[in-house]
C-alpha cells in the first residue's frame, strides 16, 4: 500500500507540473506577441535548422524571416493585421521537426514555412498535409513535391536537387569532359546530391561516366580528405564533382592544392557562402559551382526580372545581420514567406484559400530563387530547364564571377 | 597502390592521428589521475581554434599572442569546470560524472556558439601553403606543425611526469590515490592539475589544427569522440599509449579509405576504428575487470 | 468524514491522475500536449528498461539508443520495402533486437564500470553509423519515409488522438510487466546482485545470466518503443539514435531514479517538458541552459529528481503525521 502511495504522489506532482505548465504556457502564447493590436495577428509557423548539422543552411533563414516580419509590420502589416511568425529551431533533427510542426498546428498557424532540409521536410510533410495546413518547404529534395499526388498542401521554393546536378552535367558536357569522380558528404545535402549524381539516366544523358574507385564520400565532420583524393588521383577522372556544405568542400579544395591536383573541381550551391572563400583561401580560385542568381546579382543586366528584388534583399539583409553573409538558402526562406504573405494579402487567414492561392495564383512571380509558376501538377514552380533555373559561378581572385555561355 | 600513394595515405593518417593523439592525451591524463572520462575534452580543442580566431579578428591581437592566450583561456576553462562541476559532488557515481562532463560540454559548446561565432573559422597557416614533397607524396606544411607539436608535447609531458616533483606526484596519484594521499599528495590538487593540463593540451590541439581545417563551435563533438577512441585504444594508461592509440586510429582511417569498400569508405572507416576499440576492450576484458575491482 | 477522505486520499489521487491522462488528447487547452505526451510515453518505455539495467546491475549503458533505433529501423524497412504487416514487423524487430542483446550481452558483461560504459558507447556509435547507411540503402539519404500507420482491422492509428492511447497502453503494460518481474525470482536475484555481486555468486546466482536477461528485456522494450516511434512519425532518420540520444536516455533514467519503474515516467516526462516546452523560451540559449541544468541536477540531486521529491514528500508526511492526525 505504501508503495502505491509514493507512486501516486509522484504522478500527481507530474500532473500538477503539466497542468501549471499548460496554464502558464497558454497565457504566454496568447498574450505574448503584440500588445493590444488593432486587428488580430496573422500567425504563420516557421521551422528552421539553426543548430545541428544542417545549421550552415539554416543559419540565414531565421534572420531573413525576422527581417521581413519587421519590414512588413513597420509598413502596417498585412491589410492592417500584424504578421506574427512563430519560429522554432528543429536542431536538424527530424523527430524534433515533426513535434514542432504538430505544436505549430496546435497553436493555430495558417501555414508553415520550412524546414531547412529534405529529411526534416519529409517528416513534416504528412503532418501538415493531414492537418490541412500549407507547407512551403525550404528544402530542395524532389521527393518533397514530386509527384504531388495526395500531398496537395505541400510546396517548396528551392531549385529541385536534380536540377542543380543537371546544370553541372550540362557544363561538363560542354567542356568535353567524359570521365568524372565524385566526392560527396554522407549526410543529407551531399547524400541527396549523390543519389542524382550516380543516376545512370542522368549520366548517360550527358555522356558522362564515373571512373572506377571514383565514387568517394566523406563524413560531415571529417577534417581531412587527402585519402579519398589520393584514391581519385590514381584514376582517369578528368574532373571532380563535390556535393556538400561547409567545411567539407573547403577542406577538399585545400587538400587538392596540397596534393598538387590540377583537374577542375565542381561544387554545388552548398558552397555559395562567403565563408567558403574565407576558409578555402587561394584554393577556392577556379572552382565552378551552380547556384541561384544571388551571388552575382551585381553582374546581372538591369533587365533581369529578379535583379531589383535580389539587390534589395542583399542590401537589407546585410544591414540587418552583417555583411557578406547573404546566401541563396536564406533566399529560399524569403520566397516561402513572401508567397504566404501574398496569399494572406489576397485571401486572409483561411488555410484552404491560402493553399489554393499558392497553387494557382503564384504565376510569373519573381523571387530570389527564380521566377515561379506554380500549378496543381507543379508545386515547385521553377523552370525545369536547368539552364534557366540555375546559373554557373566561377570563383576568380576570391570573387564570384558569373560564368555565362 | 603505388609507393607514392602508400606514403600519402600514411602521411595523412599520421597527421590525422596526431590530432587525435593530442585529444587522447587529455582524456588519458584526466582518466589516469581521477578515473573520470571527461566528455568535454573535445570542446577544449574547439575552444583553442575559435578563441584564437576571435582574439585575432575581434581583439586585433597578432598571431602568436593570440594562440598563447587561447591556450591559457582553454586551460582556465578546464580549471573552472573542475572546480565548479567536478569537485563539489562528493560521492558522485560513474553515471553522474559522465552526465556532468557531458552537460559541461554542451554548456561550453553553446556559449562558444553564442559568444564567439557560429561560422566556420580558419587560422592562417603558420608557414605558408606551399606543399612539401616527400617520397613522392605531398604534405601541407601545417601537417608538419601538427605532427611536430604532438611529438614535442609528448616528450615534454614524459619529462614532466617522470622528472619533476609535480609530475611524479601526478603519476603516483594515477597508480594509487590512497597510497599517494598517505604520503602527502593531495588528490584534489592533482585532479585540478590534470584538468588544467588536459584542457591546455586540447587547446594546443585546436590551435595547430585550425590552420589546416575549418572549425566550428560544433567541432568538439566528433574530435572528442575520436580522441576518446584513441585514448581507449591506448588503454588510458600513459601519454605514449594515447599517442599510439591516436596514430593507430588515424592510420586505420586513412587506409580504410584506400581499401575498396565502394562509396561507403567514409562511414566504414569510422566503424572500423570502433570495432578495433571494442575488440581491444573485449580481449583485455579480464585484465580490465581486475583493475576496476582493485582501483 | 474527514478521516475517511484522508484514507481514501490515495485512491482519489490515482483516480485524478488517470482522469488527467485520459482528458489530455481530447483538446481544450491541454490538447496541444498530446504529441508531447506521446513522445513521453514512447521514451518511458525505453527508460524503464534502462532504469532496470542501470539500477539493478549498476552498469551504465551509453548505447541504449541503439536498441531504440533497431526497433525503429527494422519496422521501417520491413513495412516500406517488403510490405510487412506493421505488427508483425514490430514483433520481428523485438525478436531481432532481443537476440542481438543476448549475443553481445555475455562478452560485454565481462567488462565493468568505465570500460563497460566505453563498450556500450562504441556499440551505440557503430549502430548509428549503420543506421546512416540504411538510410542510403533503403530510403532518401536522410531517412526512410512513408512508413504506414499501425492498424487493427480497419481501425488505423492515424491520428495523435489514437496513437496517444495506443502508446500509453503499451507503456502501462510495460510498467506492469516490469513491476511483476521485480517482484519475481528474477527481481530478487536482481536486488541481490545490486547489493553485492560476490555474495550473490556465492549463493548460486548466475550473475552474468541475470544481467544479460535484463539487458535483453531493456532491448526488447526499446525496440517496441522504436517501432511505435516509427509508426507515429512515419519517418525515421539516424539522428534520434545518436550518442547524444543515448545520453538523454541515461539522463531520463537518472532523473527518474535508477531501479525505479514508475519513476521512468517522471524522468521521461521532465526531460521532455524541459526540452520541448521550457527551453524553447530561451531561443538560441536553450542549449546552454540545458547543459547548465544537467550539471546542476547531477551535482545536487544525483539520485534523481524523483527520489529527491519522494524524500521531500516523506519528510512532509512525517511532519504532518506528528501533528496528531491519523490517516
Amino acid at each position: 500500500m505504501r508503495n502505491y502511495l509514493k507512486y501516486a504522489v509522484v504522478l500527481v506532482l507530474v500532473a500538477a507540473v503539466l497542468a501549471l505548465g499548460s496554464i502558464g504556457c497558454s497565457t504566454k502564447e496568447e498574450g505574448g506577441a503584440t500588445p493590444t493590436p488593432a486587428l488580430t495577428p496573422y500567425k504563420v509557423g516557421a521551422l528552421f535548422a539553426s543548430s545541428g548539422f544542417n545549421s550552415t543552411l539554416g543559419q540565414t533563414q531565421k534572420p531573413t524571416v525576422e527581417m521581413l516580419v519587421d519590414q512588413i509590420n513597420k509598413a502596417g502589416g498585412i491589410n492592417g493585421h500584424p504578421l506574427e511568425v512563430i519560429m522554432y529551431d528543429t536542431k536538424s533533427d527530424t523527430a524534433t521537426a515533426a513535434t514542432l510542426a504538430n505544436k505549430l498546428i496546435e497553436q493555430g498557424v495558417v501555414a508553415i514555412i520550412g524546414p531547412t532540409s529534405t529529411g526534416e521536410s519529409m517528416a513534416v510533410k504528412p503532418i501538415a498535409n493531414q492537418a490541412g495546413v500549407t507547407l512551403v518547404s525550404c528544402a530542395a529534395g524532389s521527393v518533397i513535391v514530386q509527384p504531388v499526388g495526395n500531398y496537395t498542401w505541400v510546396f517548396n521554393t528551392p531549385q529541385l536537387d536534380y536540377v542543380a546536378i543537371e546544370r553541372l552535367y550540362i557544363y561538363l558536357q560542354e567542356q568535353n569532359i567524359t570521365k568524372i569522380a565524385l566526392l560527396t558528404d554522407t549526410a543529407g545535402f551531399g547524400a541527396a546530391g549523390r543519389k542524382w549524381l550516380v543516376n545512370t539516366d542522368m549520366l548517360s544523358k550527358y555522356g558522362l561516366t564515373i571512373v572506377p574507385d571514383g565514387d568517394q564520400t566523406y563524413g560531415t565532420s571529417d577534417v581531412d580528405m587527402q585519402a579519398q583524393l589520393t584514391k581519385i588521383s590514381g584514376t582517369a577522372a578528368q574532373a571532380i564533382v563535390c556535393w556538400g556544405t561547409n567545411p567539407g568542400p573547403a577542406i577538399i579544395a585545400r587538400n587538392m592544392k596540397t596534393l598538387g591536383m590540377t583537374i577542375p573541381l565542381l561544387c554545388s550551391h552548398g558552397i555559395a557562402f562567403k565563408s567558403f572563400i574565407d576558409t578555402a583561401g587561394s584554393a577556392a580560385n577556379g572552382i565552378v559551382f551552380c547556384a541561384g542568381k544571388l551571388p552575382i546579382v551585381d553582374q546581372l543586366p538591369d533587365t533581369d526580372p529578379q535583379k531589383a528584388l535580389l539587390e534589395k534583399y542583399k542590401t537589407d539583409f546585410e544591414a540587418w545581420y552583417g555583411s557578406g553573409i547573404t546566401n541563396t538558402f536564406g533566399g529560399h526562406a524569403y520566397d516561402a514567406l513572401m508567397m504566404v504573405v501574398d496569399a494572406l494579402k489576397a485571401v486572409g487567414p483561411d488555410k484552404a484559400k491560402i493553399r489554393d492561392y499558392i497553387e494557382n495564383d503564384i504565376v510569373n512571380w519573381p523571387g530570389t530563387g527564380g521566377v515561379y509558376n506554380m500549378s496543381p501538377q507543379n508545386h515547385n514552380g521553377l523552370p525545369s530547364d536547368p539552364k534557366q533555373a540555375m546559373i554557373l559561378v566561377k570563383i576568380v581572385n576570391g570573387q564570384w564571377t558569373w560564368l555565362q555561355d | 597502390m603505388s609507393s607514392a600513394q602508400f606514403v600519402q595515405y600514411l602521411i595523412s593518417g599520421i597527421t590525422l592521428g596526431s590530432v587525435y593523439a593530442l585529444v587522447g592525451l587529455g582524456f588519458t591524463i584526466i582518466y589516469a589521475v581521477t578515473k573520470i572520462i571527461n566528455f568535454a575534452q573535445g570542446e577544449f580543442v574547439m575552444l583553442g581554434g575559435l578563441l584564437s580566431f576571435t582574439l585575432i579578428h575581434r581583439a586585433g591581437l597578432p598571431l602568436v599572442p593570440a594562440l598563447i592566450l587561447a591556450i591559457l583561456i582553454a586551460a582556465a576553462v578546464g580549471a573552472t569546470m573542475y572546480l565548479l562541476a567536478i569537485r563539489p559532488p562528493r560521492k558522485a557515481s560513474v553515471v553522474s560524472l559522465i552526465i556532468i562532463t557531458i552537460g559541461a560540454a554542451i554548456f561550453i559548446r553553446g556559449i562558444a556558439g553564442q559568444e564567439l561565432t557560429k561560422d566556420f573559422v580558419r587560422l592562417p597557416s603558420f608557414s605558408g601553403e606551399e606543399s612539401i614533397s616527400f617520397l613522392g607524396a605531398h604534405i601541407d606544411p601545417q601537417a608538419l606543425w601538427i605532427i611536430g607539436t604532438m611529438v614535442v608535447v609528448t616528450i615534454i609531458l614524459h619529462l614532466f611526469l617522470n622528472y619533476t616533483m609535480v609530475g611524479k606526484a601526478l603519476k603516483a596519484c594515477a597508480i594509487n590515490p590512497v597510497a599517494s594521499s598517505l604520503v602527502g599528495i593531495n588528490p584534489k590538487t592533482m585532479a585540478l592539475i590534470a584538468f588544467v593540463l588536459a584542457s591546455a593540451l586540447g587547446g594546443i590541439g585546436g590551435v595547430v589544427l585550425a590552420p589546416l581545417t575549418p572549425l566550428s563551435y560544433q567541432a568538439g563533438i566528433m574530435l572528442g569522440l575520436k580522441g576518446f577512441v584513441a585514448a581507449a585504444i591506448g588503454g588510458f594508461k600513459s601519454p605514449v599509449a594515447a599517442v599510439f592509440g591516436g596514430l593507430l586510429l588515424g592510420i586505420i582511417e586513412s587506409f580504410a579509405v584506400a581499401a575498396n569498400w565502394g562509396p561507403f569508405n567514409s562511414a566504414y572507416k569510422d566503424a572500423i576504428a570502433l570495432v578495433v576499440l571494442l575488440l581491444i576492450l573485449l580481449v583485455r576484458s579480464g585484465k580490465l575487470a581486475e583493475e576496476e575491482r582493485a582501483g | 468524514m474527514l478521516a475517511r477522505l484522508k484514507r481514501n486520499w490515495l485512491y482519489l489521487a490515482i483516480a485524478a491522475v488517470i482522469a488527467f491522462f485520459i482528458v489530455i488528447p481530447f483538446g481544450w487547452f491541454l490538447g496541444q500536449y498530446t504529441t508531447l505526451m506521446i513522445f513521453i510515453g514512447i521514451y518511458t518505455i525505453v527508460t524503464v528498461g534502462l532504469c532496470l539495467l542501470m539500477g539493478y546491475t549498476g552498469q551504465v549503458s551509453l548505447g541504449q539508443a541503439a536498441f531504440f533505433g533497431m526497433g525503429a529501423y527494422i519496422s521501417a524497412i520491413l513495412t516500406t520495402t517488403s510490405g510487412f504487416n506493421p505488427w508483425l514487423a514490430m514483433l520481428i524487430a523485438a525478436v531481432i533486437t532481443g537476440a542481438f542483446a543476448y549475443i553481445i550481452g555475455y562478452p560485454i558483461f565481462r567488462l565493468k564500470g568505465n570500460y563497460l560504459a566505453m563498450a556500450t558507447l562504441g556499440l551505440g556509435l557503430i549502430m548509428w553509423i549503420l543506421f546512416k547507411q540504411l538510410n542510403q540503402s533503403f530510403g532518401e539519404p536522410d531517412g526512410i519515409s512513408g512508413i504506414p500507420y499501425l492498424s487493427i482491422g480497419g481501425f488505423a492509428f492515424d491520428s495523435s488522438f489514437r496513437m496517444y492511447f495506443l502508446v500509453w497502453a503499451f507503456c502501462l503494460a510495460v510498467l506492469l510487466i516490469s513491476q511483476n518481474i521485480v517482484r519475481s525470482r528474477t527481481g530478487r536475484a536482481l536486488r541481490a546482485i545490486h547489493g553485492s555481486e560476490a555474495a550473490s555468486e556465492s549463493i548460486g546466482i548466475n550473475v552474468v545470466r541475470v544481467k544479460v536477461k535484463i539487458l535483453v528485456l531493456g532491448a526488447v522494450y526499446a525496440s517496441l518503443a522504436g517501432s511505435l516511434f516509427a509508426h507515429h512519425l512515419r519517418y525515421v532518420g539516424a539522428q534520434p539514435f545518436d550518442f547524444l540520444a543515448s545520453v538523454k536516455l541515461v539522463v531520463m533514467a537518472v532523473i527518474g531514479g535508477l531501479a525505479s519503474i514508475w519513476g521512468a515516467i517522471f524522468g521521461a516526462g521532465t526531460t521532455h517538458i524541459l526540452s520541448d516546452e521550457i527551453l524553447l523560451r530561451f531561443g538560441d540559449w536553450d542549449v546552454v541552459v540545458y547543459g547548465l541544468i544537467l550539471v546542476l541536477v547531477m551535482i545536487f540531486m544525483p539520485e534523481g529528481l524523483f527520489v529527491k521529491l519522494k524524500e521531500v514528500f516523506e519528510r512532509l508526511r512525517l511532519r504532518y503525521r506528528r501533528k496528531g492526525v491519523e490517516p
